[in-house]
């Protein structure tokens, strides 16, 4: 609990490009938020076709969620209606519109795990951290989350925190690898 | 593709462009007689090597750690060897795994090597003590070896890896390269006949001969549909246009389905070789791959296998100095099951909205920003080189008469041996769930298998004889699908199972069509309020004519495929519905509605585990105090029946408790 982290850990979309800790940021001066960073990726992608999808991954790699801000930027920049950007954000599971945890806790519900119990494991979670699927504990630290399916079927039933996968969970296992992203 | 994004991506680039009017590939010069200075050394291997799985399962059973460990050990100890990394080799239940190969000995594999505590340590340093010092086997771990290629000198008493239960009955084409090499080295893929033939594709063949082969071999398109990959890629070659695209649709969006991420993860270079044959025989000069963003290591492989590519001038300008052009770019996706139909892909490449659009015309002749478009799913990719290599014939020598070659399939679920297998066409499900799986854990009764994800339906035990090619299991109402096998035993109840199923694509559906949008709404109610225990008379006949009616009325395939899970169901298990229904009871004893929990008074030893351990209060009593379950409060979660040490609690039937 008390040893500090200091590894960045990746959320997210992205091109495996280093986010900041983001949600920290926000959560100390919530409307000061620097979007230079979202002309930059802008910047990058000028005149490509089908950009939208990826500017926002990036954006969100680097944010951890998409800022209120970022939109008009990207509508400017990329040539886009506001309202397609917010019909491509609102489609896709993957685009966060609120700032998210350090930690992304996703629970597998694919039909492997579903078979093995996953609906145990994910109550568990959502016992420990005292939140429903899809919020953000209050210190920022956790964010819980539902998946169709990792691809962890042989494991079932499994557990994706950031980009580390666990497998053969048991609900009391939920406190143990909470634990290991503690601050 | 812009100019400006393989700048962007492509850090090896500048070299690569070098490095391509020099030496290509160094597999492709020994048709020529000479071999590479790498290959003949891969060939007279003089160090021992250490190869850790670390496919996404292996790292999930702890392949880090123990990658970590044998990296202290080979740094303290007196022994020297190569130690990498490798992908699936499909055995996951017995991750994490570890073969050793001793030059001039047979590679042998060591499963099960848990990182629990400290115990792997002293299991790893076994290994490097008695088998690459002591040129002995640790037996005690041992899963096999492999059968010897070039001569190496095999281990007596240690079954060969191919003869065991699980591997016998499997003919390895798309997973050839899998958990064997390094998914990271194009050398090594070089040495398995990687790139020959692209080699062979370019310089021995014409573009009408490529497509000519894959029409002979007979493939089908693994993601699910089954339609024959040379017709569509003669469609596409047919089409005329300045500019064509070939896309591998790697959007493995099916829950219980994974042998797409194997690949990806495990032999990367497979891919992009056959995405370079399809754009050669359709003459397109760009690929995308469509990768979920859920598969990161998968992304980071492809990655290195492109950079790799282009720096030995296998992708990029001038092909092998064939004049062929071919790039690849990755495109993550977003999250979006629908994003797997061929239209909503390209409509999210395009960075819209992943929505279907009514077919024709067909992505062949107006797909990708209007321009002919060819998408392949990775399993089939992955069939391009051998096919190329070996013939057509060759491929359409396995498998049955409409079904050719093999297909990989996700063993997963209530089964012994979970993985991944491959096996050619027509073999029967009772070989694959018996044979190869090892049946149902627990000595529990098999009940039924489920193929297809949420587009499939179940095939109940009466019918485990079923050959298992696109016909045979589309006459028993599920369909081949991308290769998802979930076996489900007695515990597991059917109507839950639909309602899982319905509730994933009601949840994935687009939206666009009414059918799929409100139909699917509507039958996911009434399957809540059968497992609610609010099920009405009629409600199992309602349901199949919803069912019907969405099939007929849905744009894409997700809606047209989405009540099968249900209707396949309904026809072979409606004594489950009907016992929902008309007696208000779970035969498998899962639905929460339907049961409740009691203590049974002569076996209580009244130790208090169970009050202690239910997490929502539940259970009064205690040390000398009978416990007792209040029904308001329980939320069935099963913890009291793991706890108890004396069987005291037992499930039953609500019905019969508010009787008692």
């Amino acid at each position: 609990m008390k040893k500090k982290r200091t590894t960045v850990r990746t959320t997210q979309g992205g091109n495996g490009k280093k986010p900041k800790r983001a949600a920290k940021k926000a959560k100390n001066k919530p409307e000061i938020l620097d979007l230079t960073t979202v002309d930059e990726i802008i910047a990058r992608y000028h005149g490509e076709k089908g950009a939208l999808i990826p500017v926002l991954q990036e954006v969100q790699g680097h944010y951890g969620y998409i800022p209120e801000g970022a939109v008009p930027r990207i509508a400017d920049g990329l040539k886009v209606y506001q309202s397609s950007i917010y019909g491509v954000m609102t489609f896709y599971t993957q685009f966060n519109l609120k700032p998210i945890g350090r930690n992304i806790v996703r629970v597998c519900c694919g039909t492997a795990c579903h078979v093995k119990g996953a609906e145990r494991v994910s109550s568990k979670f959502r016992e420990v951290l005292k939140i429903p699927v899809v919020e953000t504990t209050e210190d920022r630290n956790f964010t819980l989350e539902q998946v169709a399916c990792i691809g962890a079927c042989s494991l079932a039933p499994a557990v994706m925190v950031n980009d580390e996968v666990h497998g053969k969970v048991t609900p009391d296992e939920a406190v143990t690898i909470l634990g290991q992203y503690k601050k | 593709m812009t100019k400006k994004s393989s700048k962007k991506k492509v850090p090896g680039k500048a070299s690569g462009r070098k490095a391509a009017s020099k030496s290509p590939v160094s597999g492709s010069r020994s048709s020529a007689g000479k071999k590479s200075v790498r290959q003949r050394k891969i060939a007279a291997r003089t160090k021992a090597r250490i190869m850790v799985g670390m496919g996404t399962c292996g790292r999930a059973a702890g392949g880090v750690k123990v990658f970590e460990a044998l990296e202290q050990l080979l740094k303290a100890g007196k022994v020297k060897a190569e130690l990498e990394q490798t992908g699936c080799i499909g055995m996951c239940s017995q991750e994490v795994l570890v073969d050793v190969q001793l030059p001039g000995r047979t590679r042998v594999l060591y499963g099960n090597i848990k990182p629990v505590k400290e115990k792997h340590i002293k299991v790893l340093e076994q290994i490097v003590e008695k088998h690459l010092i002591g040129n002995s086997v640790v037996k005690e771990h041992v899963l096999g070896q492999i059968r010897p290629t070039d001569g190496e000198k095999p281990f007596d008493d240690v079954p060969y890896y191919e003869e065991l239960s699980f591997n016998s009955a499997q003919e390895r084409i798309v997973l050839r390269n899998c958990g064997s090499m390094d998914p990271e080295s194009i050398d090594e893929y070089c040495a398995r006949d990687g790139y020959k033939a692209l080699t062979k594709a370019l310089k021995e063949m014409t573009p009408d001969e490529v497509i000519d082969e894959m029409k002979l071999s007979g493939l089908r398109g693994r993601g699910g549909a089954g339609f024959p990959t040379g017709l569509k890629w003669g469609f596409a070659a047919m089409s005329k246009a300045d500019e064509k695209y070939m896309i591998c649709n790697a959007d493995e969006g099916d829950p219980g389905a994974f042998m797409d991420r194997s690949v990806l993860e495990g032999d990367p270079h497979s891919i992009l070789e056959g995405m370079a044959i399809g754009g050669y025989a359709m003459g397109a000069h760009t690929g995308y791959i469509y990768v979920r963003a859920e598969y990161p290591l998968a992304v980071k492989r492809l990655n290195i296998a492109i950079a790799q590519a282009r720096e030995r001038g296998l992708l990029g300008k001038n092909i092998l100095k064939s004049g062929f052009d071919f790039e690849i770019f990755i495109k993550q996706g977003a999250g979006a099951f629908v994003c797997g139909e061929e239209t909503a892909l390209i409509a999210s490449i395009e960075g819209k909205r992943g929505m279907p659009r009514p077919k024709p015309p067909f992505p062949a002749n107006h797909g990708l920003w209007g321009k002919p478009t060819n998408i392949n799913n990775v399993e089939t990719l992955a069939n391009i080189a051998p096919i190329i290599l070996k013939g057509g014939a060759w491929y359409a020598g396995f498998g049955t008469e409409k079904s050719k070659g093999t297909k990989v399939f996700a063993l997963a679920g209530k089964i012994s041996n979970p993985g991944l297998i491959e096996v050619p066409m027509g073999k029967p499900l009772r070989d694959i769930i018996y044979d190869i799986g090892g049946g149902c854990p627990g000595g529990k009764e098999f009940k039924a298998v489920q193929t297809g994800g949420p587009s499939g339906g179940c095939i109940p035990a009466s019918l485990i004889d079923t050959s298992v090619d696109y016909e045979s299991l589309a006459q028993a109402g599920a369909i081949m699908g991308s290769g998802g096998m979930v076996v489900m035993d007695e515990n597991t109840c059917m109507v839950e199972m639909a309602r899982y199923f319905l509730n994933f694509t009601q949840e994935e559906s687009c939206g666009k069509c009414v059918p799929c949008r409100v139909g699917t709404k509507r039958m996911l109610e009434i399957l809540e309020r059968i497992v609610d225990g609010k099920g009405e008379e009629g409600d199992v006949e309602l349901l199949k004519d919803l069912g019907e009616d969405i099939k007929a009325a849905s744009l894409c395939g997700l809606g047209q495929t989405a009540p099968n899970p249900v209707l396949s169901t309904i026809r072979y298990f409606r004594d489950e519905y009907d016992a929902h229904i008309h007696e208000k009871r779970c035969p498998a004893g899962v639905c929460k509605a339907l049961f409740q929990y009691k203590v049974e008074d002569p076996f209580c030893k009244m130790c208090g585990l169970c009050v202690k351990k239910c997490p929502v209060g539940a259970i009064q009593g205690g040390a000398k105090k009978l416990a007792k379950i209040m029904d308001e409060k329980c939320v069935k979660c099963g913890v009291c029946i793991e706890v108890c040490p004396f069987d005291a609690i037992t499930q039953i039937d609500a019905r019969e408790k508010v009787e008692v």
